[in-house]
């Protein structure tokens, strides 16, 4: 029993390092500006299409850099066409503003792009690894394609946490997502804040993108992992880059878990069909949190005088 | 209270003019025609009642209003509407009318927020945090030390700025203007909603900045024995027009200025 239970647990940790990837995105865009950025599932699915269709006339690292320059001047045309109008706007109005660019961009991928479904190989090793063979009969599989991305995630996770923790840029991202005017009344341009912002989740969404295309394959239902992303950010708390991660690694083993331990205890004793567990658990997990502790495991909590 | 210092002042060079500048927000005019200067050193105080484009005024010169006609000569160059970004690299800061403070942070980062533009090492140095970066940290975070001193903040600079009474959270966002080391520093009613005790405490903040410093300040206030005061030079504004510009005693006794305040001759 244990050796299964182990396996699951890993093969869902290492999901929900894909889980973080994404939420990751949301988070930063929400310490730079306030704003739920509601196009990152989009913008996952754009850059992956990117990729996709580039690497299939070019070598893999020329594809990733042209990638990498479509998602800055994706970056550089939404601070310009939306952001730049709507400065001191409610939170609420830039909010539809990304819902906006969410629907677009989807839309507009798939024109340039194309609809149908594409394979990204990345080259990766796809024998499974197996693991403490010793230990366990058959030992325990790890999928290498899974293994290589929650370590490029984690070494994207600890730059960006520096990047934004100690520096001060961080200091101004955070005082960007507080008031805008009071920050450009201290000179922090802005503009330029934004587009960096923009351009980092640009390029997260790109690396979540190769990893989850690799996985699943590109395709337009890849922009709905965005929702799988909200469950994790209500867990981790909006503005933490380590809530991020903490809370993409508990709801991917916690949704595993709950498939496989859950699922047959309820097909038992309550004789229901017990299945589809992995779609409603995070969620009803994310429900307990905001009842419980709303600002999340790690996120700021901001007490206001009224 | 100020009589020593005014003449020279009266007499000194301008720092920032404001000339035929007119601004409107559809069909409802803010401001209409206003020309006023602000003397290097100086304390200008500008007034009026509700409504009567004070703070569009203070808007227009940080920035957050393009005006339609007129020009802005601040530091001896001329233009059609002043950028937050270049205002405040000019050296012009500010507090606002309803407390804009980074809710979020500490009072001291609040204060650190203002040294931004004074800090100038590269992402890279800041990353590892060695050398040349950390001796900008620490001379930053000294001077940020010697504000927080002077506006007698110490016991709450660690505290969170949202928890903070009213009176402290202006006295911060006050700070954090200073630490921008500013030439002209606008003030959006830097009393407004505060006891006695506490506006006596701001008043004197405002003439040492002023007597220390030698930063030039304009600003909004209501209270006119406050105004009395403080200022060296008064312009007084109602429904976007300039009516009275003056030494206080001057506009006090100014017709047009008493019929505004109380509704005369309408």
């Amino acid at each position: 029993m244990l050796g299964p239970v182990l396996e699951t647990l890993i093969g869902g940790l290492m999901t929900g390092v894909l889980y973080s990837l994404v939420a990751l995105g949301f988070v930063l865009i929400f310490k730079a500006s306030g704003v739920f950025n509601f196009a990152q599932g989009a913008m996952v699915l754009f850059a992956a299409l990117s990729f996709a269709r580039l690497s299939e006339f070019m070598p893999l690292v020329l594809a990733f850099a042209l990638s990498i320059l479509i998602m800055i001047a994706l970056a550089y045309v939404i601070e310009f066409l939306v952001l730049r109008r709507l400065v001191n706007q409610e939170g609420i109005i830039l909010f539809m503003a990304t819902l906006g660019i969410a629907y677009f961009l989807e839309g507009f991928g798939q024109s340039l792009w194309g609809s149908d479904i594409y394979k990204i190989g990345l080259g990766l090793p796809t024998n499974p690894i197996f693991i403490l063979e010793s230990v366990f009969p058959g030992g325990l599989l790890i999928d290498p394609v899974e293994l290589i991305a929650a370590s490029i995630c984690a070494v994207m996770v600890l730059v960006l946490a520096v990047f934004f923790q100690v520096t001060r840029v961080g200091r101004a991202l955070r005082a960007v997502a507080d008031d805008h005017q009071a920050a450009q009344s201290v000179g922090i341009p802005l503009n330029r804040i934004w587009l960096i912002v923009w351009a980092v989740a640009g390029l997260v969404a790109l690396v979540a993108g190769m990893m989850w295309g690799a996985k699943l394959g590109v395709q337009f239902s890849l922009s709905l992992i965005a929702l799988k992303a909200l469950p994790v950010l209500i867990l981790g708390g909006f503005t933490s880059i380590p809530g991020a991660i903490v809370g993409g690694l508990i709801i991917g083993a916690g949704e595993k878990l709950a498939e496989v331990l859950l699922g047959p205890v309820l097909i038992r004793t309550f004789d229901l069909a017990g299945g589809g567990i992995e779609n409603w658990f995070a969620y009803v997990l994310a429900l307990t949190f905001l009842l419980f502790r709303p600002q999340g495991l790690f996120g700021e909590r901001i007490i206001e005088r009224v | 209270m100020r009589a020593p210092s005014g003449p020279n002042i009266v007499a000194g060079e301008v720092l920032l003019a404001v000339e035929e500048v007119s601004l409107a927000f559809g069909g409802v005019k803010a401001i209409s025609g206003v020309s006023f200067d602000i003397r290097k050193g100086e304390i200008r105080a500008i007034i009026g009642p509700n409504g009567a484009g004070k703070t569009s005024l203070l808007n227009v010169i940080n920035g957050f209003y393009h005006p339609q006609q007129g020009r802005i000569i601040f530091k001896g160059r001329r233009r059609s509407a002043m950028r937050p970004y270049e205002a405040a690299l000019g050296g012009i800061a500010r507090t606002f009318q309803n407390v804009a403070l980074f809710k979020g942070m500490s009072a001291l980062d609040n204060i650190m927020a203002g040294r931004t533009l004074k800090m100038r090492r590269g992402f890279f140095w800041q990353l590892i945090r060695i050398g040349p970066a950390l001796a900008e940290e620490v001379e930053q975070r000294r001077r940020v030390e010697e504000i927080i001193d002077f506006l007698k903040i110490k016991h709450i600079r660690k505290i969170q700025v949202g928890k903070l009474p009213y009176g402290l959270q202006k006295r911060v966002e006050l700070g954090r203007a200073l630490a921008m080391e500013p030439d002209l520093l606008l003030l959006d009613e830097p009393m407004g909603g505060m006891n006695l005790e506490e506006k006596e405490d701001m008043c004197r903040f405002i003439l040492d900045v002023n007597a220390h410093y030698g930063t030039t300040i304009a600003l909004i206030e209501h209270d006119m024995g406050v105004v009395m005061d403080l200022s060296d030079r008064v312009l007084v504004l109602d429904h976007g027009v300039k009516i009275a510009d003056g030494k206080p005693a001057e506009v006090q006794a100014d017709r047009a200025v008493i019929d505004a305040y109380l509704g005369l001759a309408h």
